[in-house]
């Protein structure tokens, strides 16, 4: 049997991958699909500008080596199935620059845990996308190489950090994409570009050969086309990794195995603080919408409370700038990337660090340095450390007084226009429903729940730590209620 | 607490961030901007609140410390931007004094 270009886009990564397992698919063509698509729906630098790098000889011989696997009777799980992954995973066969000037071209000399488990699973590492520099920003206009652009409305933002993978899988250039997350940034996106995006648990997924941002918060996350290709994705990556001590030996369930599973007796939350009064209405129409049909699923729906909310923004916006400001001191010239020169060395330190370095990272370089700084500790990072305890034991007590998982909206708008936001602090409030779970450590999943103005609108659910499996089954649920309605 | 173009210089300088008397100005602006937003959190108690220190369950367990380190891909040299005989090289710290100029 063969299938067209066209045809095979519209798999699933289950289905592609059964096909090429089969003998059915070449995964070439799998590669040659996608590089097709991404032609056709203008992804490069001259048109919604959301992959930064490929290599489509490389892809092919990485085709190659699965058709070999194949022939002598090995496929994997993700045989032939092509993937991009976030400008800020380590790749050894494309450059890995974090949307920066002062990574600009480096290739790393080895690759991400995350991008190895792909591999062995026999994906096919087409491209790198387009990110915020250095993850820094919610909607890939911070990006050192120029803004992306949302595939379903070109003059608005496709969402950031990892809006360059979430615009290819909303684009059908792949099925399944890496990013990162440290206050939502694969959520977010997924939600403004209509696809499914997933935090794990803080230590679900191995941290190693991602660039870090804020490594007590830092995650990789996987967007998928549908909750299935997200399970199969997050459980091609998730497991303990000995080269990051903060993941955690905690056994992987089979995600998607979730997709049989019942809601009935599931208690879901409805937080009140994540549905404000000035909450857009048509928000919280799509939300109670789904909040209805996971009623008539079986699930309970409990209003709860997690009252440190609407401190989240200010505690995320100390605690991440203050470890970036730690992170980042390795970008120096001195062993990889750009090296300007400078009087002497502290001269080539800061011409190389002014020099590479883009506004916004600039600034929350400057801001975490602040907010450690001698005098400025207690009141700010010190603080903002004590009150995010006070958000995760929010998250605990509303767990352990049996709710199983919250349901809220993943942002507060659809997505907006680009350059419609210039004032960073209202750039940064895009993070208000996100950035609680990356502070708690708890994983969360975006998918879509409706149109707004024919523009996609995310509805997230919360579990606790390490239990993906509830949050996909109901995922799956919801998905499946909500049908074509998801996206309309 | 306002951020002055005094402290700006200060923790540009800890940064090793070289910036431009116009780009210290603004920056003032924009992280006071900020800053004030942070200001909330001064009002909330957390008397006997421990700060988090790391937000793993399970601490941070390590590795065996075997094994020969994980294989390159390709040398430094293909990256670093100056390197001799193995070792990165750097301009010279402006405190010492040229041994080829005192020779």
């Amino acid at each position: 049997m063969t299938a067209s270009a066209g045809s095979l886009n519209e798999l699933s990564a289950a289905e592609l991958r059964d096909r090429v397992a089969k003998g059915d698919v070449n995964p070439r063509r799998a590669v040659d699909a996608a590089f097709d698509r991404a032609d056709a729906v203008g992804a490069r630098k001259d048109g919604l500008n959301i992959l930064l790098y490929e290599d489509r000889g490389d892809a092919h011989r990485q085709a190659a080596g699965i058709a070999t696997q194949r022939d002598s009777g090995e496929s994997g799980p993700l045989a032939g199935v092509p993937v991009i992954v976030k400008d800020n995973i380590a790749t050894t066969t494309l450059p890995t620059s974090c949307g920066s000037r002062i990574l600009e071209g480096y290739v790393s000399p080895f690759d991400a845990t995350a991008v190895r488990c792909l591999r062995e699973a026999g994906a096919v590492i087409i491209a790198k996308s387009n990110m915020d520099e250095f993850a820094m920003g919610s909607s890939t206009e911070n990006s050192a190489f120029g803004p992306a652009k949302n595939p379903l409305a070109p003059t608005r933002v496709p969402g950031g950090s990892s809006g360059g993978s979430a615009a290819a899988v909303a684009s059908g250039i792949v099925r399944i994409a890496l990013g990162s997350e440290t206050g939502g940034s694969v959520r977010q996106p997924a939600a403004f570009c209509g696809v499914v995006g997933v935090k794990p648990t803080y230590g679900r997924v191995s941290r190693y050969g991602l660039v870090a941002f804020a490594s007590s918060l830092d995650q990789i996350g996987v967007f998928g086309r549908s909750v299935d290709d997200a399970a199969l994705g997050l459980h091609t990556i998730a497991g303990l990794d000995p080269l990051d001590s903060t993941s955690a030996a905690e056994p992987v369930a089979r995600y998607r195995d979730a997709a049989r599973g019942s809601l009935t007796g599931v208690v879901i939350g409805r937080p009140r603080e994540y549905f404000p009064d000035d909450l857009d209405p048509r928000i919280r129409e799509k939300c109670d919408a789904s909040l209805d049909a996971l009623k008539s699923l079986g699930a309970e729906i409990r209003d709860v409370s997690l009252p440190h909310t609407d401190l989240a923004i200010q505690v995320y916006y100390i605690v991440a700038p203050a470890e970036a400001s730690s992170n980042l001191a390795r970008f120096d010239g001195v062993r990889y990337g750009l090296r300007m020169d400078g009087n002497g060395l502290r001269g080539m330190y800061e011409a190389t660090r002014s020099t590479g370095f883009g506004p916004e990272v600039t600034r929350r370089i400057l801001l975490g340095t602040y907010v450690l700084s001698a005098g400025y500790y207690d009141a700010y990072y010190r603080k903002a450390q004590q009150v995010r305890a006070l958000i995760a034991r929010d998250f605990a007590d509303v767990f352990r007084s049996g709710v199983h998982l919250l349901f809220t909206p993943t942002t507060p708008t659809a997505a907006f226009e680009l350059g419609a936001k210039s004032d960073p602090y209202e750039m940064y409030l895009s993070d208000i429903f996100t950035c609680t779970a990356n502070l708690a450590g708890v994983p969360a999943i975006s998918l879509p729940i409706g149109r707004v103005d024919g523009l996609p609108v995310g509805g997230q659910f919360i579990a606790s730590h390490f239990d993906e499996r509830q949050m996909f089954a109901a995922a799956y649920a919801l998905e499946r209620r909500l049908g074509a309605g998801a996206h309309q | 607490m306002a951020v002055t173009l005094d402290d700006v210089r200060h923790i540009a300088a800890l940064a090793r961030l070289g910036l431009s008397e116009d780009r210290a100005a603004s920056l003032v602006a924009e992280l006071n901007t900020i800053l004030e937003h942070m200001d909330v959190l001064s009002k909330i108690d957390t008397t006997g609140i421990e700060p988090v220190a790391g937000i793993g369950a399970a601490g941070l367990p390590l590795r065996p410390d075997v094994g020969p380190p994980i294989p390159l891909a390709r040398e430094r040299d293909a990256f670093a931007p100056s390197m001799r005989d193995g070792f990165f090289l750097v301009p010279r710290l402006s405190t010492h004094e040229d041994p080829e100029a005192t020779s």
